[in-house]
């Protein structure tokens, strides 16, 4: 067991996460998150992506009742407060984007008005310059 | 070049781990550093030690604890990842250690290239 020490001091990377599953059916949307938020700790750049089905994730109204699960989509409050934390201290060297493909959005009849959050609504062309201009590309 | 890996499932219902693998001996032979492997989501079931596969199968647990030694590999494993699936330091396979979501964002800040090896 060999614990390694990386040299991060003053390393800003930007990290995009890409959220392409439907919330409940599988672990991936919830635990991602988890990293999304650790990722402020450390002060990153971070694209939070929603495509295919994963833009059903950030849709407002989620009631899990009928199925037993966790209600995980609180989460998506807390990600846009340090988002709006980031865009409004001085202090912190952090930019967060909350990002929507409109491809996706409008195959399945949803708008920008029916999220939880304010989000930018980007074509696929635009989003593959964002992951294209990304150092890690983290999906869930 | 310094490669971090991330390990999104188990090792058996998918072949993410085995790929992982394979990628990680290949990089290194080539001589390449591979400082980290970093295993989230179902990837926390390649490090518990009471996985007993069939004898003429491979033992990716096993597999991963022996490079780890070989080749100096800091296998971490997610510690809220690992506590939902049943993985604790009661049953964490050699060669792993559990730690933190924050070891998985330092090995993307601190390696050139960051690998996921998942779904």
């Amino acid at each position: 067991m060999a614990e390694y020490e990386f040299e991060t001091e003053g390393v800003k990377k930007t990290f995009t996460f890409m959220n392409r599953k439907a919330p409940y059916g599988t672990v991936y949307a919830l635990e991602v998150l988890e990293t999304v938020l650790i990722s402020a700790a450390f002060e990153q750049h971070a694209n939070i992506v929603f495509a295919d089905d994963g833009v059903y994730q950030l849709k407002a109204g989620h009631d899990t009742t009928g199925i037993g699960m966790k209600n995980f989509s609180p989460t998506f409050g807390i990600i846009e407060m340090e988002k709006e934390d980031a865009d409004e201290d001085e202090d912190i060297d952090m930019v967060w984007r909350i990002i929507v493909e409109k491809e996706s959005m409008e195959a399945r009849g949803l708008t920008a008005d029916d999220f939880k959050v304010e989000v930018e609504v980007l074509s696929a062309a635009e989003l593959a310059d964002i992951v294209d201009a990304s150092d890690c590309v983290i999906s869930g | 070049m310094k490669f971090g890996i991330l390990i999104n499932e188990g090792p058996f219902t998918h072949q993410a781990s085995d790929t992982a693998y394979h990628f990680t001996k290949a990089a290194l032979e080539k001589g390449h550093d591979v400082p980290r492997v970093f295993f989230y989501y179902d990837g926390v079931n390649n490090a518990n030690k009471l996985s007993e596969p069939q004898a003429d199968d491979r033992n990716l647990v096993k597999l991963w604890g022996q490079l780890a030694a070989e080749k100096n590999v800091d296998l971490v494993v997610c510690v809220a990842a690992g506590m939902r699936r049943g993985i604790k330091d009661e049953n964490l396979a050699d060669g792993f250690r559990i730690s933190g979501l924050g070891q998985l964002v330092e090995a993307g800040m601190g390696c050139d290239r960051l690998m996921m090896f998942g779904d």
